[in-house]
């Protein structure tokens, strides 16, 4: 049991890492879709430590209390997170759902620590963070559904062990259409340029994040990382076939990360209700047909 | 070996080599506050775009004023602006930094003579690197913030310092500029 903590720590730390190592280096190929130099592939470590190091003020005790909340519902949730099949720590209870409802603690930790500033902005983030996930979760939902339909397990590692089995027969090749919804529903999970409605820094002041400095925000920027982690490798979980070796998942993870990065530095933002009407119209409708295709016609490639 | 190296070490010079540490991270990671009150925030877009590119020099521009380090104030401040320009310095958290652009901050410029905005930007919050000209060229923007990195380096960007210790005298400056400085308005109940 010890053993198992220790481990899932472990995991949370090597997320943290992978991510924010990925992330410094999706700066820089951003930065050449711009044109630009960029910044160092480390420069995500700097930001982080330099906001650990600075002083900063509180706005009242719910408003640090939700920060360690959040933090310590993500580290929670990415213990669970299985790597490869054999590198997990807590065998038996990487069910999909578990995924679902802790990574909530982390966004409920978030709302209310936003909320606690007084801040006007904040609340209308926290309020934008939260439509934009009832938008996506939907047709995200319905795929997963219908991937757990078609597996007959709800257990990440068995639906890794699904697509292996049939010849390293991926949901994203085997359900074109889920797959599609797969990458548009991450690319509103992790928050990337078409649906980032809920930071805007242009328009409220970065959301729910505008009253934070020093070290709650790095200690936000630390969740963030992890958040992305936990998202990213849902999605080569389920979608691509997960991973032999921590090698091959390092390179399946940069090149889904990289690829919504790109898809997202050449988009401008939508409103708030340009993205409830986008998933609920394309996706939503590409996902009732592959579940449709797929469950009712036996149609799966 | 090491053990006993660092017990021999006092609290203080343990803080320093914190210190240091921290200033590492502070200098390769400034966040910019662009506070665009006149002309010389024309020379910012070049400076951040693919021009110049400071996202090479760890800079990037933020959102508000409690995530920034560096408060950019870019041109001459009228006695109104230079309210708002007091209460968003106070805002941000510490250590943090300011970088006054043109002419316009160090002496008034070509405005030195009009009843409605300051002349030296000094006299009210601690300046730590100027940049002169009217206005400045980007070459001369990208070398100030490379000047202010070296000055966090030798430990002299200690204008946050100085407004803690002498606060009594930018008060009085503050008050003599503008009466009273926290006036109750619809935005600050």
């Amino acid at each position: 049991m010890i053993y198992s903590i220790i481990f899932g720590v472990g995991v949370a730390l090597f997320g943290f890492v992978l991510q924010t190592s990925i992330a410094g280096i999706n700066r820089k190929v951003v930065a050449r879709v711009q044109k630009r130099y960029g910044p160092r592939w480390y420069q995500e470590f700097l930001d982080i430590f330099k906001l650990l190091s600075k002083r900063s003020v509180t706005h009242g005790w719910i408003f640090d209390f939700g920060i360690i909340m959040a933090l310590g519902g993500i580290i929670g949730t990415a213990m669970f997170m299985p790597i490869t099949q054999d590198l997990i720590a807590f065998a038996n209870y990487d069910n999909f759902f578990i995924f679902v409802y802790l990574i909530a603690v982390g966004s409920l930790g978030m709302a209310m620590s936003a909320s606690g500033s007084g801040n006007p902005l904040a609340s209308i983030g926290v309020m934008r963070a939260l439509t934009t996930m009832l938008a996506y979760e939907v047709p995200f939902m319905i795929v997963v559904l219908t991937i757990i339909k078609i597996t007959g397990t709800s257990s990440v590692t068995g639906i890794v062990q699904f697509q292996q089995l049939a010849g390293n027969n991926w949901f994203i090749i085997a359900l074109p259409l889920g797959g599609i919804v797969g990458v548009m529903a991450l690319m509103g999970m992790v928050g990337k340029k078409p649906f980032e409605t809920y930071v805007a820094p242009a328009e409220i002041a970065s959301g729910p994040m505008v009253e934070y400095g020093g070290k709650q925000l790095g200690m936000l920027f630390i969740m963030h990382e992890i958040t992305v982690f936990i998202e990213v490798s849902l999605f080569v979980h389920l979608f691509l076939g997960g991973a032999d070796n921590i090698l091959i998942f390092i390179v399946k993870y940069f090149a889904v990360y990289t690829t919504i990065n790109i898809i997202s530095s050449v988009y401008a933002r939508f409103k708030i209700d340009q993205v409830v009407m986008f998933f609920y119209k394309w996706p939503l409708i590409m996902a009732v047909t592959q579940a449709f295709v797929a469950i009712y016609l036996g149609w799966v490639i | 070996m090491l053990s006993t190296k660092f017990s021999k070490m006092t609290k203080e010079e343990i803080d320093r080599k914190w210190w240091e540490i921290g200033d590492f991270f502070r200098r390769n990671s400034l966040w910019m506050l662009m506070y665009c009150t006149g002309c010389c925030a024309i020379e910012l877009p070049p400076a951040m775009t693919s021009a110049y590119d400071m996202e090479r020099l760890g800079m990037g521009p933020m959102a508000t004023p409690r995530q920034a380090d560096v408060l950019l104030v870019t041109g001459y401040l009228s006695l109104k602006t230079l309210r708002r320009l007091i209460y968003t310095y106070e805002q941000m958290s510490e250590p943090k930094y300011v970088v006054g652009f043109g002419s316009c901050t160090i002496n008034g410029g070509v405005y030195h003579d009009s009843h409605a905005v300051i002349n030296q930007l000094n006299q009210y919050i601690p300046v730590d690197v100027y940049v002169a000209g009217c206005m400045p060229n980007t070459e001369a923007v990208m070398n100030g913030f490379v000047d202010l990195m070296d000055l966090i380096k030798s430990k002299k960007a200690n204008g946050w310092k100085d407004y803690h210790e002498r606060y009594d005298w930018y008060l009085a400056n503050q008050k003599a500029a503008l009466g009273e400085v926290r006036v109750h308005d619809e935005f600050h109940e």
